[in-house]
C-alpha cells in the first residue's frame, strides 16, 4: 500500500479500500524499521499520527471527506507545528516544542491530511548534503553511502523510501529540487510568496519558499492546492485568487517552446547527467515542443550573489536563537555575553556559525555597499536575464544539480565545492521563479538524475502541465529504489 | 569666553494604538509581565511581523501636522544588536528611508517666536524591559512593551538654551496630543527625550563634540539634565580637555549625567532592509484622506481666537495648551461677540484652571460644562449678577447645586435694576443720612462714595451699581 501516489491513495481511502488508521500505521510500520538505517524522520510520534488518522477517518465517516483527508505526509522539521518537536536540525531547537501551526501545516491538517512525523534536515536549512544535520546524515535510499542532497534531505529520502507518500520541502537556493534530483523524486519550489512563510523557521527571509515533494507531477499538484494560499501573517504573502494547480495537466505540449540555457550545459556538469536531460529534451520535442537555444548571462553571479545575500539574512534571523527564552541555554556561564557564547558556540554547528560569519561581516559598517548592496543590483541583473529569456520561451529546461548524488563526507570538508552543488538551482529563488525537479534517466551507477523545470511567474500550473505529460510517456518517476517498496 | 549651547533632541512617543506595530497584541500599560506579548513578541521561530496600518496612520497626521513631506515609499530596517529584552536580537525600525523628513515645530519663550527644524520621523518598535529588582541577583525580562509602536522624531540641532529645548518638547507633545496620536503620559514613559548637547565658542559656525543624554521622562528632568550637561562641557573645555562623543544618563536623584559609554564602544547596528516586510508605500488617496481627517492645529486655532474674540496672543496661548481647552472655551465662547468671548476665556483661565489645578483635573474632567459656564457668563454680561457674585454662583456651580439662573434665584443674588424699587432704597438712605447730603452738597465727593455704600448695603449688596449711582445723582442734584 505504501508504494501508491498520494493521488491513488486518495481514490482508495474514498472507495474504503483502506482506512486513514490503517494506511498511517503501515506507513509507521515502515518508518520504524528502515528510519535507523536512513535517518529521514528526527520526530515520530505514532501516538499523535494515529490520533490525526481516527480524526480524518470519522471526519470521512461523518461525509465531510476533501481529496486528501486521511492521506499521511511528512513535514520537513523546519515547519512549525503544534505539540511535536521542531529542531529545525539544530541542537539550539533540540527542546523546542512548537507551540502553534506554521500556516503550511494548518493548510495540510485543515485539508484533513495525517502527520507522520518530521523529517531530518540540514541545520536551519543551511547545506546540500543533509551532513550538517545535528540528528546526523540522512542516506540516500538508492545508496547508503551517499548523500540524499539537502537541506530537504529527509524529505526527499523519505518519499523516495516509500516512508512517505509526500512531503513538505523548502527551498532557498535549491533545497526542494536538488535533493529531489538526488533521490528520484519531483519536487516543486513556488513563484515566492505562493505559499506563507508563517512559521516556517527563516533561513533567508527573501528567498525561502515552502513547496511539495512526492512522487509524481500530478501529487505535487495536489499538494501544492492544500499548501499555496494568501496568508495575512505573511507580508510576503502574495493575494491572489485560489487556482487549482492541476487544471492544465492534461494539456498537449504541441508548441511549447523550451528554452536551453547554454550556461546550464557547460564545464562542470557530468556527462551522464547532461546525457540524460538531452534524452529528456529529445522526449520532449515528440512531443510536441520545440528548443530555443538561450542565454542566462549573468547565471555565474548567482553562487557568490547568493552567498553574500543568504548569509546576510541569515546571520539576522539567528539572532532570535540566543538562549534567553527558549531553546538550547549554556549550562555554566559567567554573565550575559558569556551565556550568549556559549549557548551559541554550543547549539550551532559549523556550516551555521560559518554562515552567520560571513553575513555578519557582509552588513558590517564599511562593507555593506561593497557585499550586500552589490550583490542586490546584481539580483536584479539575474532576475533580468531570465524576464529576457521568457520573452523567448514558455519554459527553461536544464540539470537540477551537476551531478548526482555524491558520497557521505566528500564535499563536507569543501564548503565551495557543496556550494557549486547548487550552481543551477540558486539564481531561480534569486529571481523568485519557481522551478522544479523531475526524475529523468539514471548515470552509470544507477544513481537517478533530476531535470529541471523553471517556469515564468505564476507559472506552477504549466509547469505540471509539462512535467505531467513527460511523466505519461516515461517511467522514471516509478523506480523504486533497489530493497524498498 | 562666552559659549553657545547648542541643543537637538531625538523624541520617542508612543503611538496610540490599541495593538502593538507588528503584532496582533495589546500595548495597554501596567499589566502582569509578558501577560502582553504574543509568539510575535516574543519572536518564537517563525512568526512574522506583520505592519500595523494604524501606526502608520498615526506617523502620516503627525508629519501633516509639522509640515512635513510625508514620503510615498519608506523602508522598514533591522537594527542589529543583542539584548535579552530585545527578543529578536534586532530592532525593526526605519533608516535610510523614513515615512516623514523634515517639518517645523514652533516653540515661544516669553515674547519670541522660533522655529525648530525636524530632519526626520521614522516608525520603529519598542523593546521589553529589563528588571535587574526583585529577582535576587538575576535579570527578569518582560516583554510587554515589546513591539510597542514609537514614532521617533528628530529635530535638527536648532535648540540654544535648556528652556528652548524644554519649550520644543513641551510644543511637541501637546501636538502629538493634539493630533491624538500619542497619549502624552510621560510617566509611563509613553513620551521621552534624548537630548543631544553640545558647547561652541559664540560666533564659531563648528559644531562641538556631543554627548547625548538619553530616556528623559519628564519636562523637569529635561531642563536639569542639560543645564548639568552644559556646565560639565564647558567646565571640561575651559580645563583643558576634550570633550569625547558618549552615551550619558540623567540621575534625578544626585542632577548628574554619567558616562554609558563612548563612541568606541558603539554598536555597529548592521542596519539592512527587513525582507519580511514589503516597502511601505502611502497612496495619494491614503494621504488625502488622512489629511482630510486632519482637525484645526493649536496655531491656526490660536490665531483664531485672537481675531475672533480679541484674546492677547497670550490667553489664547494658554487656551489651546490642549485640544481639549480649546474645543471647551470654543463651545463656551460659540457665537459670543468680542466682549463676552472674552469674558468667557477670562473665567477659563481664571477660576475654572485654578479649580482644575487645585483639584488635579483635565478639562473633560471639569465640573462646570461649557453650557453652564457660559450661562454664567451671559448673567454677568447682561447685568443680572456682577462679575464679584459671578465668584460665589461658580463656586455653587462647582459644588453641584445646578446652573446658574438656578442658583441666582435659590441665593436671591439677582441684581436689583427695577428703578422704582430702588428709588424707595435711595429715599430711605438720603432720609436717614442728613449729614452725608449735607455734606456732599457742601462740595464733598467723598460724601457720595458713603452715600453709594449705604445704598448698597441697604439692598444687601444686590443694587445695580450703576443704576444706584445715577439715581443718586440725580436726587441729589435736584
Amino acid at each position: 500500500m505504501s508504494n501508491v501516489t498520494l493521488k491513488e491513495l486518495s481514490v482508495q481511502l474514498a472507495a474504503g479500500a483502506c482506512s486513514s488508521v490503517e494506511l498511517s500505521r503501515d506507513f509507521i510500520n515502515k518508518i520504524n524499521s528502515l528510519n535507523k538505517d536512513l535517518g529521514c524522520f528526527i520526530t515520530v510520534d505514532a501516538e499523535r499520527t494515529l490520533a490525526q488518522a481516527k480524526a480524518a477517518d470519522a471526519q470521512r465517516a461523518a461525509g465531510h471527506a476533501g481529496p486528501l483527508t486521511g492521506v499521511p505526509l511528512a513535514h520537513k522539521d523546519i515547519f512549525c507545528a503544534e505539540g511535536w518537536l521542531t529542531t529545525c536540525g539544530s541542537r539550539m531547537l533540540a527542546n523546542f516544542v512548537a507551540p502553534y501551526d506554521a500556516h503550511v501545516v494548518e493548510r495540510c491538517n485543515a485539508a484533513g491530511m495525517v502527520t507522520l512525523g518530521k523529517t531530518n534536515m540540514d541545520e536551519f536549512a543551511m547545506g546540500s548534503s543533509n551532513e550538517t544535520s545535528y540528528y546526523g546524515p540522512v542516506r540516500n535510499p538508492w545508496n547508503r553511502d551517499l548523500v540524499p542532497g539537502g537541506s530537504s534531505g529527509g524529505s526527499a529520502a523519505a518519499v523516495a523510501a516509500r516512508l512517505a507518500p509526500a512531503a513538505t520541502g523548502t527551498d532557498t537556493g535549491g533545497s526542494i529540487r536538488q535533493p529531489a534530483a538526488l533521490t528520484g523524486i519531483c519536487g516543486l519550489k513556488p513563484t515566492y510568496g505562493l505559499v506563507s512563510r508563517y512559521g516556517m523557521i527563516a533561513f533567508a527571509s527573501s528567498l525561502d519558499q515552502a513547496g511539495p515533494m512526492a512522487r509524481s507531477a500530478e501529487d505535487l499538484g495536489l499538494l501544492l492546492n492544500v499548501m499555496a494560499g494568501h496568508d495575512p501573517r505573511d507580508s510576503t504573502s502574495l493575494e491572489r485568487p485560489a487556482e487549482d494547480y492541476n487544471r492544465d495537466l492534461e494539456k498537449p505540449l504541441q508548441g511549447l517552446r523550451i528554452g536551453l540555457p547554454q550556461e546550464f550545459f557547460a564545464a562542470g556538469l557530468a556527462p551522464d547527467v547532461q546525457r540524460a536531460v538531452e534524452a529528456a529534451v529529445a522526449e520532449y520535442k515528440k512531443l510536441g515542443a520545440t528548443v530555443v537555444d538561450i542565454s542566462l548571462p549573468n547565471m555565474e553571479l548567482s553562487v557568490p550573489v547568493y552567498y553574500v545575500l543568504a548569509p546576510a539574512e541569515a546571520s539576522s534571523n539567528l539572532s532570535r536563537f540566543d538562549g534567553v527564552r527558549y531553546g538550547h541555554r549554556a549550562a555554566e556561564y559567567t554573565d550575559l555575553m558569556d551565556m550568549y557564547k556559549r549557548s551559541r558556540a554550543e547549539g550551532f554547528g559549523a556550516e551555521v556559525k560559518r554562515r552567520i560569519l560571513i553575513g555578519t561581516y557582509v552588513l558590517s559598517q564599511g562593507y555593506y555597499d561593497a557585499y550586500y548592496i552589490h550583490a542586490q543590483k546584481l539580483r536584479r541583473l539575474i532576475a533580468g536575464d531570465f524576464a529576457a529569456a521568457f520573452k523567448q520561451c514558455d519554459v527553461i529546461m536544464g540539470p537540477t544539480s551537476p551531478t548526482t548524488a555524491f558520497k557521505l563526507g566528500e564535499k563536507s570538508a569543501d564548503p565551495v565545492q557543496m556550494y557549486l552543488s547548487d550552481i543551477y538551482t540558486i539564481a531561480v529563488n534569486l529571481a523568485g521563479l519557481p522551478g522544479m525537479s523531475i526524475p529523468c534517466g539514471f548515470d552509470g551507477g544507477g544513481l537517478p538524475v533530476g531535470l529541471q523545470i523553471i517556469g515564468n511567474y505564476f507559472d506552477e500550473a504549466r509547469m505540471l502541465n509539462v512535467a505531467h505529460r513527460y511523466q505519461m510517456v516515461t517511467e522514471w518517476h516509478q523506480r523504486v529504489p533497489p530493497g524498498i517498496g | 569666553m562666552k559659549w553657545e549651547i547648542v541643543i537637538g533632541l531625538e523624541t520617542h512617543a508612543q503611538l496610540s494604538t490599541v495593538s502593538k506595530i507588528f503584532s496582533g497584541a495589546a500595548t495597554a500599560f501596567g499589566a502582569a509581565p509578558n501577560t502582553q506579548a504574543c509568539g510575535v513578541d516574543i519572536a518564537l521561530p517563525g512568526v512574522l511581523p506583520v505592519l500595523n496600518t494604524g501606526a502608520v496612520e498615526r506617523a502620516i497626521r503627525f508629519g501633516l501636522a509639522v509640515g512635513a513631506k510625508i514620503n510615498q515609499r519608506s523602508i522598514f530596517a533591522r537594527k542589529n544588536y543583542f539584548y535579552p529584552d530585545l527578543p529578536k536580537g534586532y530592532q525593526i525600525s526605519q533608516y535610510e528611508l523614513p515615512i516623514v523628513e523634515g517639518g517645523t515645530v514652533t516653540i515661544r519663550l516669553g515674547d519670541t517666536e522660533k522655529t525648530v527644524r525636524l530632519t526626520r520621523a521614522h516608525l520603529e518598535e519598542d523593546a521589553g524591559k529589563s528588571l535587574h529588582e526583585d529577582f535576587s541577583g538575576r535579570t527578569g525580562i518582560d516583554l510587554n512593551r515589546a513591539g510597542t509602536p514609537l514614532l521617533e522624531i528628530v529635530s535638527e540641532p536648532d535648540m540654544r538654551s535648556a528652556e528652548e529645548a524644554v519649550a520644543y518638547a513641551r510644543a511637541l507633545h501637546t501636538l502629538v496630543r493634539w493630533i491624538d496620536v500619542c497619549d502624552g503620559n510621560m510617566q509611563e514613559g509613553s513620551f521621552r527625550c534624548d537630548a543631544n548637547v553640545s558647547v561652541r565658542p559664540a560666533g564659531s559656525t563648528t559644531l562641538g563634540t556631543r554627548r547625548e543624554i538619553k530616556n528623559l521622562n519628564s519636562f523637569r528632568f529635561l531642563q536639569q539634565a542639560i543645564e548639568y550637561e552644559v556646565r560639565w562641557q564647558i567646565g571640561e573645555i575651559e580645563d583643558g580637555r576634550k570633550i569625547q562623543q558618549a552615551t550619558v544618563l540623567f540621575d534625578p536623584d544626585t542632577g548628574e549625567t554619567r558616562m554609558m559609554r563612548t563612541k568606541e564602544d558603539a554598536h555597529d547596528y548592521r542596519y539592512f532592509p527587513d525582507p519580511d516586510l514589503l516597502p511601505l508605500e502611502v497612496t495619494a488617496e491614503r494621504l488625502a484622506a488622512v489629511r482630510a481627517a486632519m482637525p484645526a492645529l493649536p496655531q491656526a486655532r490660536r490665531e483664531q481666537f485672537v481675531v475672533q474674540y480679541g484674546l492677547t496672543v497670550y490667553d489664547a496661548g494658554l487656551l489651546t495648551a490642549s485640544r481639549e481647552l480649546a474645543d471647551y472655551f470654543a463651545a463656551v465662547a460659540a457665537g459670543a461677540d468680542a466682549r463676552v468671548g472674552k469674558l468667557c476665556a477670562n473665567w477659563i483661565c481664571g477660576a475654572l484652571s485654578a479649580r482644575l489645578n487645585e483639584e488635579n483635573l483635565e478639562i473633560g474632567q471639569s465640573r462646570v460644562s461649557a453650557a453652564q459656564l457660559r450661562k454664567l457668563v451671559d448673567r454677568i454680561a447682561d447685568g443680572t449678577i456682577s462679575g464679584k457674585m459671578g465668584k460665589d454662583v461658580f463656586d455653587a456651580m462647582w459644588a453641584g447645586e445646578g446652573d446658574a439662573d438656578r442658583i441666582i434665584a435659590a441665593k436671591g443674588l439677582k441684581q436689583i435694576s427695577d428703578s422704582g424699587e430702588l428709588e424707595k432704597i435711595v429715599d430711605q438712605v438720603l432720609a436717614d443720612n442728613a449729614q452725608q447730603v449735607a455734606d456732599f452738597r457742601a462740595g464733598r465727593e467723598k460724601a457720595f462714595n458713603s452715600l453709594v455704600g449705604q445704598v448698597m448695603k441697604a439692598s444687601r449688596g444686590k443694587a445695580n451699581p450703576q443704576q444706584v449711582n445715577d439715581i443718586l445723582r440725580r436726587k441729589l442734584a435736584a
